[in-house]
């Protein structure tokens, strides 16, 4: 997969939209990881879905909210040059084959398998903590498209790397980690937990080290491009994630705090840094920290 | 410290003013609310029911702020029926808000049901500048009109006029709040008209704005679920209602396909009105 850069959005923020595609395009992003797409539309949970922690850090439990695959594949049927990476959840691998049915001929760079979202009964982390689940949800969208196939992963109660190995000898070709992580928050004046669904993700400054440390891990240990998430909030943060193994990056939180132009100033310092540090090329940077 | 806007604010809910059977005003006390400009919304949570987008109305007290509410869904009844003392959550002011150009003398504000409380809070600083106000209240019969001695009051320092139209034609002028705005544009102009309601309604003040040449500026509302611009629940064409807006001019306005055809549901579905 060729991005023109290595921001890419993180799936859940923004996308659902090809209007709003297209402006992301405008703003530099590299791609843009859609919402979770499931084969029919989901209206997800009631507000509050979104919690602002302190530091830089959110809390949410949308619930998975999306049109559907039928809807979705019509808003973006006439994409001009956007780079989508359109995300596919289901709750069994025979989920997979209809929807890929409706994307696989638009123009789409390829699609990204959320095994890892915490908050949803039988969809998301339930399907990506069985590894021989993740197996055969991998072969089967493989065997279904000739695009590039992203699994994103997540911390769930199965070991990270047993997880990205199934991945990767099902086919996948690369990994993005991780997925939020799952949370809550409590009001103390009314003893009652803020996000409707009780439990969510968590996402922001307060994931990064745990990213960070899963991207290390992975890259470590299975021979597929990690795509790093969690928490990136700078082109330093950008710089941690390569030099622990990630080939690019997503961005989502910060997005709540400084809007689309997040995306180009991140690039601008990755350049930045690149050229005083005498690199021509940002693969050079790629898991530089493991050989310590 | 700053105090940061995004996190949770307990509030305790300090007065409810019933403005029809169904709407009502509650206030309490917030200091940073109490300064939010017309057109801004905070997000309310209502204790383990529903968090919802409202405009902030105005109060007259000092470090003091107003929501006003319209039974209607579960979220909304639940906040209805919110008594004295009982505590919501809430964050914001978010989005931006009404502009006043500096050389306006006379504005037209348009409103339809609860998309009064921003022109109310709009009609505040009109009243400050000494602006002349048109104010046009649109509601379907006498007893759903709330505001009308409110917004009296609040311009009570500068030349004004409300107008009150009614679809049953039991009071006022007969028609809704266009039919109105109609009339009133056959005897006077304006510098700026100022509209908040249906996004029918809305679409059709810009039309006829758009006839007179008048510069316009709408607050809109679209199903919200952040309200702080990464979602894109509230998106309209390439913008969010929640940070781009709530308020648009007749040029961002004119440009969006969507605006006043269809709204994205809960699950980010086009639905036509």
């Amino acid at each position: 997969m060729e991005l023109r850069n290595p921001t890419m959005l993180a799936s859940g923020f923004l996308g659902i939209s090809q209007a709003i595609f297209n402006r992301l395009y405008n703003a530099d992003v590299g791609a843009i990881v859609s919402k979770s797409i499931s084969s029919k539309p989901i209206e997800g949970y009631r507000n509050p879905t979104v919690v602002c922690l302190e530091g830089g850090s959110y809390l949410n439990a949308v619930g998975l909210a999306n049109p559907g695959a039928d809807v979705f594949s019509r808003e973006i049927a006439s994409n001009p040059y956007v780079p989508i990476i359109v995300s596919l959840v289901g709750s069994s691998h025979d989920d997979f084959p209809p929807m890929i049915n409706k994307f696989d001929d638009l123009n789409i760079l390829g699609y990204e398998i959320n095994l890892s979202c915490p908050h949803v009964a039988k969809m998301g982390m339930e399907v990506g903590d069985d590894p021989d689940m993740v197996t055969k949800v991998v072969k089967t969208v493989k065997s279904h498209t000739l695009k590039p196939v992203v699994v994103k992963v997540g911390l769930g109660n199965v070991d990270l790397l047993d997880i990205a190995r199934a991945a990767n000898d099902a086919g996948a070709n690369a990994i993005t980690a991780i997925n939020t992580i799952r949370a809550m928050t409590i009001n103390i004046e009314s003893g009652i937990p803020v996000l409707s669904n009780k439990i969510g993700g968590l996402s922001g400054k307060s994931v990064k080290p745990v990213a960070i440390r899963c991207v290390y891990e992975i890259s470590k240990n299975v021979a597929l491009p990690v795509i790093g998430c969690g928490g990136i909030f700078s082109w330093e943060d950008a710089v941690e994630f390569m030099l622990a193994g990630a080939s690019a990056i997503q961005l989502g939180s910060v997005i709540g705090y400084e809007g689309f132009g997040a995306f180009q100033r991140i690039c601008l310092g990755l350049k930045r840094y690149l050229d005083r540090k005498g690199m021509k090329n940002l693969t050079e940077l790629v898991g530089l920290a493991h050989k310590y | 410290m700053p105090i940061n806007i995004n996190i949770l604010r307990s509030v305790f809910i300090e007065r409810v003013q019933n403005e029809t059977a169904s709407v009502k005003t509650i206030l309490f006390k917030d200091k940073v609310s109490s300064k939010a400009e017309p057109g801004q919304f905070l997000m309310v949570w209502i204790p383990g029911v529903e968090e919802l987008p409202m405009s902030v109305m105005v109060a007259d007290k000092e470090h003091t702020a107003a929501i006003t509410i319209r039974r209607k869904g579960i979220g909304s009844t639940a906040l209805f029926n919110k008594r004295i003392g009982e505590m919501l959550g809430i964050r914001g002011p978010y989005g931006n808000n009404f502009k006043i150009a500096p050389s306006a003398r006379t504005v037209l504000l348009v409103g339809g049901g609860t998309g009064l409380v921003p022109l109310i809070r709009l009609a505040a600083k009109l009243n400050e500048t000494r602006i002349c106000c048109t104010l046009i209240i649109g509601a379907s019969s006498k007893r759903e009109v709330f505001f009308e001695n409110t917004a009296d009051a609040v311009l009570s320092d500068t030349k004004h006029k409300i107008i009150v139209s009614t679809e049953n034609g039991d009071y006022g002028i007969k028609g809704n709040a266009t039919d109105a705005m109609t009339q009133v544009l056959k005897q006077e102009t304006f510098d700026t008209v100022y509209t908040c309601g249906p996004e029918l309604m809305m679409k059709k003040v810009l039309d006829i704005a758009s006839a007179y040449s008048l510069p316009i500026q709408a607050s809109l509302e679209r199903h919200m679920k952040c309200g702080i611009g990464i979602c894109a629940s509230c998106c309209i064409e390439d913008k969010l209602v929640c940070k781009d807006g709530t308020v648009f001019c007749e040029k961002q306005l004119s440009k969006m396909n969507e605006f006043g055809i269809f709204y994205r549901d809960k699950t980010g579905r086009k639905i036509v009105y």
